[in-house]
C-alpha cells in the first residue's frame, strides 16, 4: 500500500554527500529505536534465562527453567485465560457498540458533531485517572452505582473483593474509555459505503435491518478487520486502567499486568522477562495470523 | 503490522455521492422518522454515559468528606468547598507534578516531532541504499508494546543514574515510529514540482525542508504534535518505574500516591480533586482541538 502512494521519482546517482545527509536525518531516531525498543527485546530473552532478583547484583543461569516454571505452575493457565477473556470481551463489546454508535452518527442530524466528540473524549484521557474515577463510582459502600441500586432495593455487587466481578468491572471501564475509537473508525467506513447499492436494495424491498446485514456489514469488513487488529493490540497492551482499578491484580491480572507485578512488585526480574518474551511472541504470532489468514476472508469491493 | 498501514485510507474515506431527492412516500417517511428517533436515542444514551461520570467527578471533588462517604446518591455537593483541593495540594507537591508533566510533555513531544520530521524527510527525499528496509524496521516498533521493553530499559537507565531525572523520564520514549509513519505519508503527497523547482533554483535539502516541506505539511506536523502531547501527558508505566521521589513525578504518576490507602472513603476527596487536575487540562485541549486530535488518533493506529 505504501508503494502505491509514492509519487514517481527521478532516480539519482548515489552521492556520498546525500548518503551522509540521510544518516544525519534518520540516524538519531533509528539509534533511539535500536537502543530502547529492539535492544530490550533481545535483552529480555537473555534475562528470561536467569534466576535474578531485581535488587541483587547476582544472577544464576537457569536455562529454560523460568519458562518451565511459568507453564507448569498453573500461573500461565490462569493469566492467559484472564488475558483471553479480557481481550475477547473488550474487542467484541468495543466493535459491537462502536458500530451501533457509528450507525447513529452516520445520519446527518443536528448535534452529531458534539456527540462524536463526546463519545471519543474518554479515549484521550489518562487511563489511571479514569480508573480512579470509576473506582469511586463502583465502590459498593460509597459509590454512585451502589447508591442507585440501593434506591431500587437491590444490593451492589462486590466489585472490589470478588475477582470475577473485578474483571467485569475492568472490562466495562475499558470499553467505556475505548469505544469512541471504534465508533469513529466505523463511521469513516460507513461513509465510504456507496449509496447506490443501498438504494438498489431498498427498491428491491429489503428492510432496513436486512439492508444493514446483507449490504452494509459485508462492505464494512475491511474496517472490521482493521479494528479487530488494532483494538486487539490495544487490549493486549492495556495497563494503566488495570492497575488503577485492581492494584494487585487479584481479578484482572493479564499477561502484561503480571509481567509488571512479577518484575517490579515481587522483584523477580527473570520471570518478568519470561512473561514479556511470551507476550511479545504471542503478539507477533497473532499479527502474523491475522495478516495471513483473516485478511483473505475480508470482502474488498 | 498491517494495522498502521491501512489506517489512513480508512480515516479518509472517499466522499459519498450526493443522494438524489427521494420520492415522498408515506411508508418510507414513517420508517425513516422511527429510525431517526432510534439513532437520536442511541446518541443520547452514549453521550450521557460518557458525560455523567465526568460531571459526577467534577461535582464530587467539591463535596465535604461526610457527603462523599454518604450511602445516598447525590449529584450536587450539599455544601460547596475546596477542601479536597487544599488537602491534595498539602499532601502532595501538585505544583511540582504540574511542572514535571509540562516539562516532560513539551520537551518529549517537541523532540519527537523534530525526530519524526527529520526521519520522514530523509526517508522520502534522500537517496540511500536499503532505506525501505529501514522504514519497515521503524514501522515494526508500532507492534512492540512499551510494557515489553520496560524492564531492560529500567535496568539500563537506572544503572546510568537516570532515576528521578528529567532525562531519564524523557529519553527512552523518544524514538518515534508513529510520527515517522504519518509524516512520511504526508511528505509523499506533497507536490513534487514545487520541490523540484526549488532544487533547480539551487535550494539545498536544508532550505527545502524549512521553506517548502515544513510549511506545506504543517497540518500533518501539528497532528503528530497533538497526539504526542496527549500521549506524553498520560504516559504512566515509565514514570511509575523510573521515579520514586515525589518531586520528580508527573501528574499521572503522582496521583498514584493518593491511592496508597486501602480505605477509599477516607481518601476519596483528595483523589477526586487530583483526578480532576489530571483530566481537565486534556479535556480543555480536546474541547478546542477535537477535530485534529480525533483525526490524529484514528490515522495513527496503535500508540504515540
Amino acid at each position: 500500500m505504501t508503494q502505491a502512494l509514492s509519487a514517481p521519482r527521478r532516480r539519482r546517482r548515489f552521492s556520498l554527500k546525500e548518503a551522509l545527509l540521510f544518516l544525519a536525518f534518520v540516524g538519531p531516531n533509528v539509534a533511539l529505536i535500536a537502543v530502547f525498543t529492539y535492544r530490550p527485546l533481545i535483552v529480555n530473552v537473555y534475562y528470561s534465562t536467569l534466576k535474578w532478583d531485581i535488587s541483587s547484583d547476582f544472577a544464576t543461569k537457569v536455562g529454560l527453567g523460568n519458562y518451565r516454571e511459568f507453564f507448569r505452575s498453573g500461573e500461565a493457565g490462569h493469566v492467559l485465560l484472564t488475558t483471553a477473556i479480557f481481550t475477547v470481551a473488550t474487542v467484541g463489546l468495543s466493535l459491537a457498540l462502536g458500530l451501533l454508535v457509528a450507525v447513529a452518527l452516520n445520519r446527518k442530524l443536528p448535534g452529531v458533531g458534539f456527540a462524536q466528540a463526546t463519545v471519543f473524549a474518554p479515549y484521550v484521557l489518562s487511563g489511571f485517572a479514569v480508573a480512579l474515577l470509576w473506582l469511586y463510582i463502583f465502590d459498593p459502600n460509597i459509590g454512585a452505582l451502589g447508591a442507585i441500586l440501593r434506591s431500587i432495593h437491590l444490593t451492589s455487587p462486590d466489585w472490589i473483593n470478588n475477582p470475577r466481578l473485578t474483571l467485569v468491572m475492568v472490562i466495562i471501564v475499558y470499553v467505556w474509555k475505548n469505544l469512541g475509537y471504534a465508533a469513529v473508525i466505523y463511521l469513516a467506513g460507513l461513509q465510504a459505503v456507496p449509496t447506490d447499492i443501498l438504494e438498489a436494495a431498498e427498491l428491491d424491498g429489503a428492510s432496513a435491518i436486512r439492508r444493514f446485514f446483507s449490504v452494509t456489514f459485508p462492505l464494512l469488513s475491511p474496517t472490521t478487520f482493521f479494528l479487530l487488529v488494532t483494538v486487539m493490540l490495544n487490549s493486549l497492551q492495556a495497563f494503566d486502567l488495570l492497575i488503577g482499578l485492581d492494584k494487585l491484580g487479584h481479578g484482572a491480572k493479564t499477561l502484561i499486568f503480571d509481567a509488571y507485578l512479577t518484575g517490579f512488585y515481587d522483584g523477580d526480574a527473570g520471570m518478568s522477562a519470561t512473561m514479556s518474551t511470551v507476550l511479545f511472541g504471542l503478539l507477533a504470532v497473532l499479527t502474523l495470523f491475522q495478516l495471513v489468514f483473516l485478511e483473505r476472508k475480508v470482502h474488498y469491493r | 503490522m498491517s494495522a498502521p498501514m491501512s489506517a489512513p485510507t480508512l480515516a479518509e474515506p472517499p466522499v459519498a455521492a450526493a443522494k438524489p431527492p427521494r420520492p415522498p412516500r408515506n411508508r418510507l417517511r414513517r420508517g425513516l422518522s422511527l429510525l431517526v428517533l432510534r439513532d437520536y436515542l442511541t446518541l443520547l444514551v452514549a453521550v450521557l454515559v460518557v458525560l455523567l461520570p465526568l460531571v459526577y467527578l467534577g461535582f464530587s471533588s467539591f463535596k465535604s468528606p461526610s457527603d462523599l462517604a454518604s450511602h445516598q446518591f447525590t449529584l450536587f455537593p450539599d455544601r460547596w468547598g475546596t477542601d479536597n483541593y487544599t488537602k491534595a495540594l498539602n499532601e502532595l507537591p501538585f505544583g511540582r507534578f504540574f511542572l514535571n508533566s509540562t516539562i516532560v510533555t513539551v520537551v518529549g513531544a517537541g523532540l519527537k516531532v523534530v525526530l519524526a520530521v527529520m526521519t520522514a524527510y530523509g526517508l522520502v527525499f534522500c537517496e540511500f541504499p536499503g532505506k525501505k528496509l529501514i522504514f519497515w524496521a521503524i514501522l515494526a516498533t508500532l507492534m512492540v508494546p512499551p510494557q515489553v521493553t520496560v524492564l531492560p530499559n529500567y535496568v539500563l537507565i537506572s544503572g546510568m543514574g537516570g532515576s528521578d531525572t528529567y532525562w531519564g523520564l524523557i529519553l527512552p520514549g523518544l524514538g518515534t515510529g508513529f510520527g515517522t509513519f504519518l509524516l512520511r505519508q504526508a511528505f509523499m503527497q506533497l507536490p513534487l514540482e514545487v520541490l523540484e523547482a526549488a532544487e533547480l533554483d539551487g535550494a539545498g535539502h536544508w532550505r527545502r525542508l524549512w521553506h517548502h516541506v515544513i510549511p506545506m505539511a504543517a497540518p500533518s506536523i501539528a497532528t503528530v504534535a497533538l497526539v504526542n502531547v496527549v500521549y506524553e501527558w498520560n504516559d504512566y508505566l515509565w514514570p511509575l518505574v523510573i521515579t520514586n521521589d515525589p518531586n520528580m513525578m508527573t501528574l499521572a504518576r503522582g496521583i498514584t500516591l493518593l491511592r496508597n490507602s486501602d480505605n477509599l472513603a477516607a481518601t476519596v476527596g483528595p483523589i477526586m480533586a487530583g483526578t480532576v487536575m489530571v483530566l481537565v487540562p486534556v479535556l480543555l485541549v480536546f474541547a478546542v482541538l477535537q477535530r485534529h486530535i480525533v483525526n490524529g488518533f484514528t490515522q495513527g493506529g496503535v500508540k504515540g
